[in-house]
């Protein structure tokens, strides 16, 4: 409902004021000072009341008449009645209220009223006088349910309320009205009753005759008490005649205040405008009703009226011409403050906006360890990091003072103990230095190890927000390891992130213990490692752990750009293999058995890596690293971190040593290679051929439960599928470890055989709902095909590689997939999104008790076992808890 | 009408059985709980229509469960 229709108790009133005052004091906000404040008496909020302002309340709460449209005399000065008069609240500063006596920022404004000629509907009660209208008599203001049901459709009504609320007891009551006057019949007079209908938006009319608002009002007025409360309403505070008004508020120019431009002329607040409109309409009203004038003009002037208050409480409604500037910009009246997503309701009151924060494109910094976010020092010197004084750390806490906010690390604040904020410059700065002394706080800048909390939207996960050690760096990135990527779905395309900082001690704690990089290895989705090395870190260890003749030259090299300083093992040997440096970062009692992406085993034995190669299944991030998952149990987070970072480091490093390189030549086959792909596609589409001449003589048969179109199709797809395939193990035939697309491809760093075959091979069949293409004209797809052609080459078979070039019939086929899937994504990210958020605000109060119960929070049992089984996921391994290997290192 | 079709025997409905007063008791204690804090099952049902149960009694729910092989599950008869 509008804001207009708030009426507060008188008790509870004071108790809002008391709200407001205290927000205000907010600044000075410190222990001293709310000690000294012994004075103030908290009050509670025992109930509000939502109910419709009677004219009578109205007068006595307004402080102005207002009589005259116009806004200041010659002098600029506030017309005494008009819509900028000084009772009606400060919004110069330096004045003094005219009404309470206070200053500016702390008189709230008055409220004052005009008195309408005529009285209008408000537009917001429409329906619900509508409703009275229909479910009352004319002459008695009765509700027009027979006398004797009355008291058993009371405790009907009363029920209903109860379980499906007032909305629900106006239908029901409606419900009976009509029930209770079947056949127009007035169950009262036992005379036939008229039709009450609407005439959008705010006219009334009974059979074919117009009800004025007055007539609408007499008959509101004649309304009882208790069939008001039948209805749902509270006599007390909405008597339903109080809908139509004869009086209106004028709200205080607080809340419409004037903005002085550059040029020193006042512009006015839209709501200003409007009530202008309405005191200038009103008073010609007035002045023609007085002289005489015929009835059509006063209708006109009185329609005119209700058309202004109607825009003035909303400017949007459905059959009225939005009321416009003269720039013909519709006003922006007291509905569309209120609602809507830039409305106060979800713009002020439950958007949340917060300070110490700060917002880039990020970047990427193999050298920054997974714990860490590298901030640009421009935004090191404007967040801060508050510290009070005290007798150890004054020295200390001085110097940063002396440096002031220009010079890093410096400080920005200095705050009094009483609460008073002093921003240190030039000027201030011997003063502020003079001054400190235990108890005061300083802003100083923020430095390397400050504890922040980094975060990319969509924050869907809890690892969407990690609590990360700053390190100040040059630059206007916001940097992070790239291994870090994973849980926050993040790339450097362009992608910005947050940082907020947080100000107190408990804050900081919390982040540390609870959102630590650290502490969100182990996703609680599926139990294994989130984080983990990507693209060039797998690669290069997949080729060290391969490689076996390194100078000890060499493998001192990398262990010292990992910062492993004891070389003693590596000195002295002619041939050191990168199993023997890979093992040199991993715990000397470490055990591994796993198996690597082409399904050979890896074994780790004592720290030693012995056998196989190390992949993405050994090291890589979102749920694939299992000897990180491994180290993690047996080491804690903190060492696995660690290794971790030198392990990524190391692949980083040694391919920095040995070069890697991908271009257009890896897409290369030999000769036979080709040969042999052309005749594997030349077969494919000879059998193609065949099953299509069978089908078109009638010899295919059917697969049961399909027409032999159908079967058709099936055959065809799983025919060109498995020449493509084909296409697959040729080229996994004459690939080579030299080959640096084939070693990201099997090192599962990046790419795979699709990619490849795609590139080297075949695109192969294109695809629109699981189906050949076969849209465009009709009977064909491109009018270079004859009807009914159904060749692979018409149906969206692309024959050639990418490497080769695709020619533009597969071209064009290529693009409408192309494009369906762009359309496809663009279309279903924000749909599941939004399934997304509306499961987690569904679930996001359930909790698993100490029985391992799941239950709401009014304790009702959601499941009896977490997941059935009572696991919690990220203390197992992919959801299983291997029971045998736990008895086997017993 | 004679019965045609048997819904407790369908592959893919689990077995429901009525709680003892003794099970029931042992059942609130194990989880410090009420009646009200069970989930519900609608009286009407058709799968405890065989069940002779009445408003309040619980029913035991014995299901295939992907994660932990069978599991049980109680709700209580609401009408």
């Amino acid at each position: 409902m509008a804001k207009k229709n708030e009426a507060v108790e008188e008790k509870t009133a004071e108790g809002v004021q008391e709200v407001v005052e205290r927000t205000v004091d907010k600044e000075q906000f410190s222990r001293e000072r709310m000690e000294s404040m012994t004075h103030y008496v908290y009050k509670q909020v025992s109930s509000v009341v939502f109910g419709v302002l009677s004219p009578k309340m109205i007068k006595k709460m307004a402080s102005a008449k207002i009589v005259t449209p116009e806004l200041y005399d010659k002098e600029g000065y506030p017309v005494d009645g008009g819509l900028m008069d000084v009772r009606l609240g400060v919004i110069d500063p330096g004045l003094r209220c005219k009404t309470c006596g206070a200053k500016l920022k702390e008189c709230i404004g008055h409220f004052g009223y005009i008195e309408l000629a005529r009285p209008v509907v408000h537009v917001k009660f429409v329906s619900v006088i509508l409703d009275l209208l229909r479910a009352t008599c004319p002459e008695t203001g009765r509700l027009l349910i027979a006398p004797e049901k009355l008291a058993k459709a009371k405790g009907h009504l009363d029920k209903i309320e109860e379980e499906e609320g007032q909305a629900e007891r106006r239908k029901a009551v409606k419900a009976l009205v009509a029930q209770s006057c079947r056949g127009g019949k007035n169950p009262f007079t036992g005379n036939k009753l008229e039709k009450v209908s609407i005439e959008k938006p705010t006219g009334f009319v009974e059979g074919d005759r117009r009800l004025s608002p007055i007539e609408v009002r007499a008959r509101l007025e004649k309304i009882p008490d208790e069939d008001l409360e039948i209805f749902g309403l509270n006599p007390n505070t909405a008597r339903p005649e109080w809908m139509i008004l004869t009086v209106l508020p004028i709200p205080p120019v607080t809340v419409r205040p004037s903005i002085t431009l550059e040029s020193g002329e006042r512009s006015e607040d839209d709501l200003t405008h409007k009530l202008g409109d309405i005191v200038r309409i009103n008073q010609r009203l007035f002045e023609n009703i007085n002289a005489g004038a015929p009835e059509i003009i006063i209708e006109d002037l009185w329609d005119l009226l209700q058309y202004h208050v109607t825009t003035f409480f909303d400017n949007d409604v459905a059959q009225l011409p939005p009321a416009r500037h003269r720039s013909g910009q519709p006003l922006k009246t007291i509905s569309e403050r209120i609602k809507s997503k830039e409305g106060r309701i979800r713009h002020n009151l439950a958007g949340k906006r917060t300070n110490f924060c700060a917002r880039t494109v990020i970047s990427p910094d193999p050298y920054l360890a997974l714990d860490e976010v590298g901030v640009p020092k421009i935004i090191a010197m404007k967040l801060s990091v508050p510290e009070t004084v005290n007798d150890w750390n004054m020295e200390y806490l001085k110097k940063f003072v002396q440096r002031g906010p220009q010079e890093y690390p410096g400080a920005n604040y200095v705050v009094r103990p009483d609460g008073k904020k002093k921003r240190i410059t030039e000027e201030t700065k011997e003063a502020a230095l003079e001054e400190l002394q235990p108890g005061y706080v300083v802003e100083r800048h923020l430095m390397d190890g400050d504890i922040a909390i980094f975060n990319r939207q969509p924050s869907l996960h809890r690892m969407s927000m990690m609590c990360h050690r700053v390190r100040v760096l040059p630059g206007r990135t916001l940097r992070l390891n790239p291994a870090v990527c994973n849980p926050y779905n993040a790339d450097f395309d362009g992608d910005e992130m947050n940082l907020h900082i947080p100000q107190t001690e408990e804050s900081r704690a919390e982040a540390e213990i609870l959102m630590q990089v650290q502490t969100q290895l182990i996703s609680p989705r599926y139990g294994l490692s989130v984080i983990g090395c990507i693209h060039d870190a797998i690669t290069g260890n997949y080729l060290l752990s391969k490689k076996d003749d390194l100078t000890p030259q060499q493998a001192m090299l990398l262990l010292a750009a990992v910062g492993i300083t004891d070389l003693l093992k590596v000195a002295g040997k002619k041939k050191i293999s990168g199993k023997e440096v890979f093992s040199m970062l991993l715990p000397e009692d470490f055990n591994y058995k796993g198996v690597s992406r082409s399904g050979d085993p890896v074994v780790i034995k004592d720290g030693k890596l012995i056998e196989g190669t190390v992949d993405t299944k050994a090291i890589g991030g979102e749920g694939e690293g299992r000897l990180l998952r491994l180290l993690h149990k047996q080491y804690g987070p903190a060492r696995t971190i660690k290794i971790l970072h030198q392990i990524a480091n190391l692949g980083i490093e040694y391919l920095m040593l040995s070069g890697f390189t991908t271009g257009i030549a890896d897409e290369d086959l030999p000769k036979e290679a080709t040969n042999q792909i052309d005749d594997l596609l030349h077969k494919a589409e000879e059998d193609v051929a065949l099953l299509i001449k069978q089908f078109k003589e009638g010899s295919l048969e059917a697969f049961p439960g399909r027409s032999v179109a159908e079967t058709l199709e099936m055959k065809i797809l799983e025919r060109l599928n498995k020449a493509r395939n084909e296409c697959g193990k040729v080229i996994r035939q004459f690939i080579t470890d030299k080959n640096n697309a084939a070693v990201m491809m099997f090192s599962g760093s990046r790419g795979s055989i699709t990619s490849l075959i795609q590139m080297s091979a075949c695109v192969g069949q294109q695809a629109l709902r699981g189906k050949r293409i076969d849209k465009g004209y009709s009977g064909r797809t491109l009018s270079c095909f004859k009807k009914g052609d159904l060749s692979p080459e018409s149906r969206g078979f692309i024959l050639n590689s990418l490497k080769k070039g695709i020619n533009p019939k597969e071209f064009f086929f290529f693009a409408m997939t192309g494009r369906d899937s762009l359309m496809d994504t663009a279309l279903r990210t924000p749909k599941s999104g939004y399934l997304y958020r509306r499961l987690a605000n569904a679930l996001q109060d359930l909790k698993v008790e100490y029985d391992g119960t799941v239950r709401d929070a009014s304790g009702r049992i959601i499941q009896f076992a977490y997941g059935e089984d009572g696991v919690d996921v990220s203390r197992s391994e992919n959801g299983k808890i291997d029971v045998k290997r736990i008895v086997e290192l017993e | 009408m004679a019965k045609t079709f048997d819904v407790t025997k369908h592959v893919l409905v689990p077995k429901h059985t009525k709680l003892s007063e003794k099970e029931r008791t042992e059942l609130f204690e194990k989880y410090v709980i009420e009646l009200q804090n069970l989930p519900r099952i609608a009286k009407n049902d058709p799968v405890i229509q065989s069940l002779d149960v009445k408003e309040g009694d619980i029913v035991k729910i014995s299901r295939k469960s992907a994660t932990a092989g069978e599991t049980v599950f109680y709700r209580r008869v609401s009408a």
